[in-house]
């Protein structure tokens, strides 16, 4: 490109050629490729929903929520959790988030060449140890050996399936204005715990990841309340993503209170001094409720009741515009634009 | 981690946004130089509480920023190279250069790394004495004692794997460009409180009494800026010129004496080109001959170079506090922090980042 060539010469696009990290962020990056390579492929109803899970019909008019998530996470072993049981509550999680209860999960494992059984055993007994915590089983599974070197010691695939009870309809299109923002507890722990584990970035921390299975947590709701219109658990890209995503599918604005967020003083540091956000750092075991305002303080009061909501509150509303957007009203008293996560949260200079 | 509560308390920052309103009886252009503070003003909307008078416009401190797209280029070729680790601070990775960057190096093969500090790139180096191991050295002077370290460490260490790859800037040549301008609206500047902590402030005075500017050396936190910019409008108002420090609590006058030292032992000043503004005369440093071992434009071939960049971007017109970010037509259009055209919508210290991030609710792209 020269200078002559003016403002019609063609814009780089840099990553329309190859897949680069930023397309694993679960941020905007990976929303794009889906949109535009997956769902240009693959459309259909429930796929373009864009909900973790998607609602199916099966021949006896029950309807099903089907999900699945690959897990890649290294290290396999962190405060908190391993790879096993994210593979569980990763699933079981998106499937209870269409207010379904999950019954049946199904695992696929990529496995490198040399890999300790050891290890493997490990991470199965706490698939294991999840699912029965979850109230899940496991009921297929396949293997796979790989070369050393063409896998990183463990890959493991899940999907699962539960039964959405009759006049559900839980969905990330569902929020209206005038709904209220509920949020199960303190945001960044997984990412930072994760981070930490790592030992890359030099500092070390007391930090557990939150990974846990969130079905009996969603149950309670359900029980105490039916207007809860969207379930959504904060994983990749953080609280900001997962609040766009339900913005634009709803086609509403939903506006939160940067002082109501709770964020944990080992995460809050981390991020600091990482130079990270901890709107955009992921979460295993949060979850999101977008409630009917007569409702949410009963819901959330139920929440406090459960072990995975103990610490829930309230952190916005729902307005009719403007419409796509989230905003913050931020400490000092001024207002801001939450977008979702650009690619992939890069550790800043000084 | 007290500071984030009582250096976010509202009412601290609503007092001393109420005194700037109390001083304040006209117009006044301020410049932040630092894109750390640039982010902290948008992140937390400083500007939107602040009195219409206040004008804040936006400064070339951002290292990502400011390093020149031929110096990327070159990152762009080393990285490229099969038996090179090139390891880099984690932002300088989606920075463009001529047709990619470092991402897209990675993806094709090149083995690329995200180091969170240069003594990490040393170990590596250590760990793999068959290969060349480069660290993208950018930075202000709050970078460089690290960057430093990591040369006198591998040489204490025997190693002959490791380089730097050299792009350093300082922030007093820039102050001169900017406030030697016949285009300059700058009337006051919040100097970078973490360039201060090393270098500390007895650089500025004569800059102020030259130009007739004062400068309040301001910190990051909410209630840092607010009282930066309270200072700063006193002086303003009062007529008075002078360096003041609004971040005691980090920054003394002298600063860290032994990083400065080591500084001058290793690093030689010499004229940079500033990404977008052009070549400023002794504003940057490099290694000194003596260290010219650890030198990567030295080590590896670098001729076959020829940066081209995007006609689009007025980075460096938003880098002299000349334009907004909103101002460009390709704001938030063709650019957009995951297709950049500029270094400034990447960096977490760049200003269209910072605008594009935490815009405002009435304003849509």
């Amino acid at each position: 490109m020269s200078l002559e060539d003016g403002p019609l010469c063609p814009l780089p696009l840099p990553h329309s050629e190859r897949i680069v990290m930023g397309h694993g962020s679960g941020g905007k990056m990976t929303h794009d490729l889906v949109s535009r390579l997956f769902l240009h492929y693959l459309d259909n109803p429930a796929l373009r929903a864009g909900d973790d899970a998607a609602a199916v019909t099966a021949g006896n008019g029950q309807r099903l929520a089907v999900s699945t998530d690959a897990h890649v996470i290294w290290p396999l072993f962190f405060p908190g959790g391993d790879i096993g049981r994210l593979a569980v509550c990763g699933t079981v999680n998106d499937v209870a988030m269409l207010g379904a209860r999950p019954l049946y999960l199904t695992a696929g494992f990529i496995l490198e060449e040399g890999l300790e059984i050891g290890v493997l055993e490990k991470v199965v007994a706490s698939m294991q140890a999840a699912a029965r915590e979850a109230g899940v089983q496991i009921a297929a599974g396949d293997t796979k050996v790989v070369q050393k070197g063409k896998a990183d010691s463990l890959y493991i695939t899940t999907a699962g399936v539960g039964v959405i009870p009759d006049g559900c309809r839980i969905g990330g299109a569902q929020a209206q204005p005038g709904d209220r923002v509920l949020l199960s507890g303190p945001i960044g722990d997984h990412g930072i715990a994760v981070l930490a584990a790592r030992g890359e970035l030099g500092f070390e921390t007391q930090l557990q990841s939150d990974v846990a299975p969130l079905n009996h947590l969603v149950q309670a709701m359900l029980e105490v309340s039916e207007n809860i219109h969207v379930l959504r658990d904060p994983t990749r890209g953080g609280l900001a993503t997962t609040l766009n995503e339900i913005a634009a599918q709803s086609g509403v604005c939903i506006r939160i209170n940067e002082a109501s967020i709770p964020v944990r003083p080992a995460v809050a540091a981390a991020c600091e001094m990482l130079g990270f956000d901890p709107l955009y750092v992921a979460n295993e075991g949060k979850l999101i409720a977008i409630v009917g305002r007569e409702d949410a303080e009963r819901v959330l009061e139920t929440m406090r009741r459960t072990r995975y909501g103990e610490a829930a509150v309230m952190i916005g509303e729902v307005l009719p515009s403007p419409a796509g957007r989230v905003l913050m009203s931020t400490r000092i008293g001024a207002t801001r634009v939450v977008d979702r996560l650009a690619g992939e949260m890069l550790p800043r200079i000084c | 981690m007290k500071y984030q509560d009582e250096y976010r308390d509202q009412s601290l920052v609503g007092e001393a946004l109420e005194e700037i309103r109390r001083v304040v009886t006209r117009p006044w252009t301020l410049m932040e130089i630092c894109g750390g503070q640039t982010h902290a003003i948008m992140r937390h909307g400083i500007d939107q509480l602040l009195p219409t008078e206040i004008e804040l416009v936006h400064g070339p401190g951002c290292p990502v920023c400011v390093t020149p797209v031929e110096l990327v280029d070159k990152a762009l070729a080393i990285a490229s190279q099969p038996d090179v680790i090139f390891t880099s601070y984690g932002d300088m990775l989606r920075v463009p250069g001529t047709g990619m960057d470092l991402f897209t190096v990675r993806a094709r093969g090149g083995d690329v790394r995200v180091v969170y500090s240069p003594l990490d790139a040393v170990r590596i180096a250590q760990q793999n004495p068959q290969r060349q191991v480069v660290f993208f050295a950018i930075g202000f002077e709050t970078t460089a004692p690290a960057n430093i370290m990591s040369v006198l460490q591998a040489q204490a260490l025997g190693l002959t794997n490791y380089s730097i790859l050299v792009s350093h800037v300082r922030v007093p040549p820039a102050l001169h460009a900017i406030l030697g301008s016949a285009h300059n609206r700058v009337q006051g500047f919040l100097l970078a409180g973490h360039v201060c902590a090393v270098m500390g402030y007895h650089e500025y005075p004569p800059i102020a009494e030259q130009y007739q500017t004062p400068m309040t050396v301001t910190g990051f936190e909410p209630l840092d800026i607010v009282r930066g910019i309270l200072q700063t409008v006193r002086m303003l108002e009062a007529g008075r010129v002078s360096v003041e420090n609004a971040y005691t609590r980090v920054v003394t006058y002298e600063g860290n004496r032994a990083a400065q030292q080591t500084i001058q032992r290793v690093f030689t000043e010499c004229d940079r080109k500033w990404r977008g503004i052009g070549v400023i005369p002794n504003s940057g440093w490099r290694l000194r001959p003596e260290f010219e071992a650890f030198d990567a434009e030295k080590k590896f071939d670098l001729q076959a170079i020829h940066p081209e960049e995007s006609p689009l971007c007025i980075a460096g017109q938003i880098l002299q506090g000349l334009k907004k970010p909103p101002d460009c037509a390709a704001f938030g259009v063709q650019c957009t922090p995951e297709s950049p055209l500029g270094a400034t919508m990447v960096s977490s210290e760049g200003a269209c980042a910072a605008y594009y991030r935490y815009r405002r609710p009435g304003q849509d792209l």
